[in-house]
């Protein structure tokens, strides 16, 4: 259970290093994208264009936050993750498309997206859930916002952190998942603890 | 408005014998609204003593490092939103009322809800959750068809006890009916509400509350597990057997190692909370209602004269 401070982009070297139940907290910029911005990111890949965003060395967070505009500049009001389960299908493309190095959320994700992080070269962090003043918290700024047409849980927030954290290394750049690990032993517990 | 006269099915199945009653407390409906806006807004953002207490414990309690970190954040996410006067979770749930007190005017009681809710959701603000199950069309309200939910609790009492819980999506989806059979008694009900929390994992935000309805008829079943869910964290049920089986299933569900956000550990649950209703001697149903560590509700007794005071 070591603990990292990383800045953005992340380097693959850095994110390789990275071990399920290590420690980290990221600064720099970080965007948020759901269900609709995944949808919209893969398309423009697929057509061949460009996101309106740097890619590469990325951190990518579950999350629609809530925002307000005071004096024209946004603000977050509260920003926690959303369950990362529902991206389990776009993730792999995305993986495959954008180098992203490191996906937030919670719950966890598929098999299928642990072997998609595993060939880019990127890790999945667990954040508290329900966190959403902490996270709200660590944003210094908001440096932009793209794709608003998709409402404001949907749209691509770029957010300026300041050790966004702590997050969990939950799945690692070698394939391991300690969802997995976990529910192994939860399933043998279970056994144990209903034989009557 | 039309949909203020629907039938509450809920009031007649838990006080068949109600009557509109001439002592009953036709309190103010701008009372009510007041009350209930100031109950949703402290809701959101104050987590009731019971519930920090019992987070508080649990951080103390917890051996695995891995949970540890998880029950830090949410203490400070805790103490950050009170500071801040932000909710304390972005996902502000659904809005659900209970009223505990004789009979009362309902309408009128239905629409000072409604109102408050409206307001709540302009004003903390919340979130609007509130969508139209086909369409998905959000009321940008937090308001709709039988929406915020209102169950009567009949107590003789002059005063009323008005309690709201706002419940986030992670937790309720986890949530489960089991129709088991008669024969695998206490040991069935066991198997089912554990199997439920292990398989949820970390998806409903462990620590959780555990609320279990058992017997009745299905609808009642799962409306039981809801009236546990306003009663206070360590509080036990009032029947020794019933308070016996709800610390079984504590302890039973805090050795699964689900832990705090399903990252291993020891505490996987905050409490376990039950009530009964008789059911047909060929059926034993149970209702598993799953709360989320942020287990926000807020309850106020109001009295007769229109004055009214927060009891948590």
């Amino acid at each position: 259970m070591a603990e990292y401070r990383l800045a953005t982009p992340l380097r693959e070297e850095d994110v390789r290093k990275l071990n399920i139940e290590d420690v980290v907290y990221v600064s720099g910029v970080i965007y948020t994208a759901r269900d609709m911005a995944h949808k919209r990111l893969i398309e423009l890949a697929e057509r061949g264009q460009k996101p309106p965003l740097e890619m590469d060395g990325s951190v990518i967070y579950h999350a629609g936050p809530v925002a307000r505009k005071l004096d024209g500049e946004w603000e977050i009001v509260s920003a926690g993750p959303t369950t990362s389960s529902r991206m389990n299908r776009a993730t792999p493309l995305l993986l495959k498309y954008y180098p992203v190095r490191m996906i937030v959320g919670k719950g966890g994700m598929s098999r299928e997206v642990a072997e998609a992080l595993k060939e880019r070269g990127a890790v999945y962090c667990h954040y508290t859930g329900g966190a959403a003043v902490l996270a709200a918290k660590c944003v210094k700024r908001v440096a932009r916002v793209e794709w608003l047409d998709l409402g404001m849980p949907e749209a691509l927030w770029v957010l300026e952190v300041e050790n966004f954290g702590p997050l969990i290394v939950t799945m690692d750049s070698r394939g391991n998942s300690l969802y997995e690990k976990l529910e192994l032993e939860v399933r043998d517990r279970l056994r144990r603890l209903l034989k009557w | 408005m039309h949909v203020s006269r629907k039938i509450n099915i809920y009031r007649t199945i838990l006080n068949p014998f109600d009557r509109p009653c001439l002592r009953a407390t036709y309190m103010k409906a701008s009372i009510i609204e007041e009350v209930a806006f100031q109950l949703i807004k402290r809701a959101s953002i104050v987590l009731p003593k019971d519930v920090k207490v019992a987070l508080q414990k649990a951080y103390e309690e917890e051996t695995s490092k891995l949970g540890k970190t998880q029950l830090k954040a949410i203490l400070d996410n805790v103490t950050a939103a009170e500071q801040m006067g932000r909710p304390v979770c972005q996902d502000t749930g659904i809005v659900s009322f209970f009223i505990r007190g004789r009979s009362l005017d309902y309408k009128n009681f239905e629409e000072a809800l409604r109102r408050a809710t409206i307001r709540a959701t302009r004003e903390v603000p919340l979130r609007p959750n509130a969508v139209h199950p086909l369409t998905r069309k959000n009321s940008e309200d937090n308001t709709g068809a039988h929406i915020p939910g209102i169950t009567h609790i009949y107590e003789d009492a002059d005063h009323i006890d008005l309690v709201v819980t706002l419940k986030g999506a992670g937790s309720e989806n986890m949530s489960a009916l089991y129709m088991i059979s008669p024969s695998e008694g206490i040991n069935g009900i066991k198997r089912a509400v554990v199997e439920t929390v292990a398989s949820a994992g970390g998806q409903p935000c462990p620590p959780i509350v555990v609320n279990v309805g058992i017997g009745g008829t299905v609808d009642l079943t799962l409306k039981l597990a809801k009236i546990a869910l306003i009663r206070p964290l360590g509080t036990r049920h009032r029947e020794g057997e019933v308070a016996k089986l709800e610390e079984e299933l504590l302890t039973l569900i805090n050795s699964t190692g689900v832990g705090p956000m399903g990252l291993g550990g020891k505490i996987t649950a905050l409490d376990v909370k039950i009530e009964y209703a008789h059911c047909h001697t060929a059926s034993l149903p149970v209702g598993v209602n799953i709360q989320c560590w942020a287990d926000r509700r807020a309850t106020a007794r109001i009295y007769p004269d229109g004055s009214w005071e927060l009891l948590s």
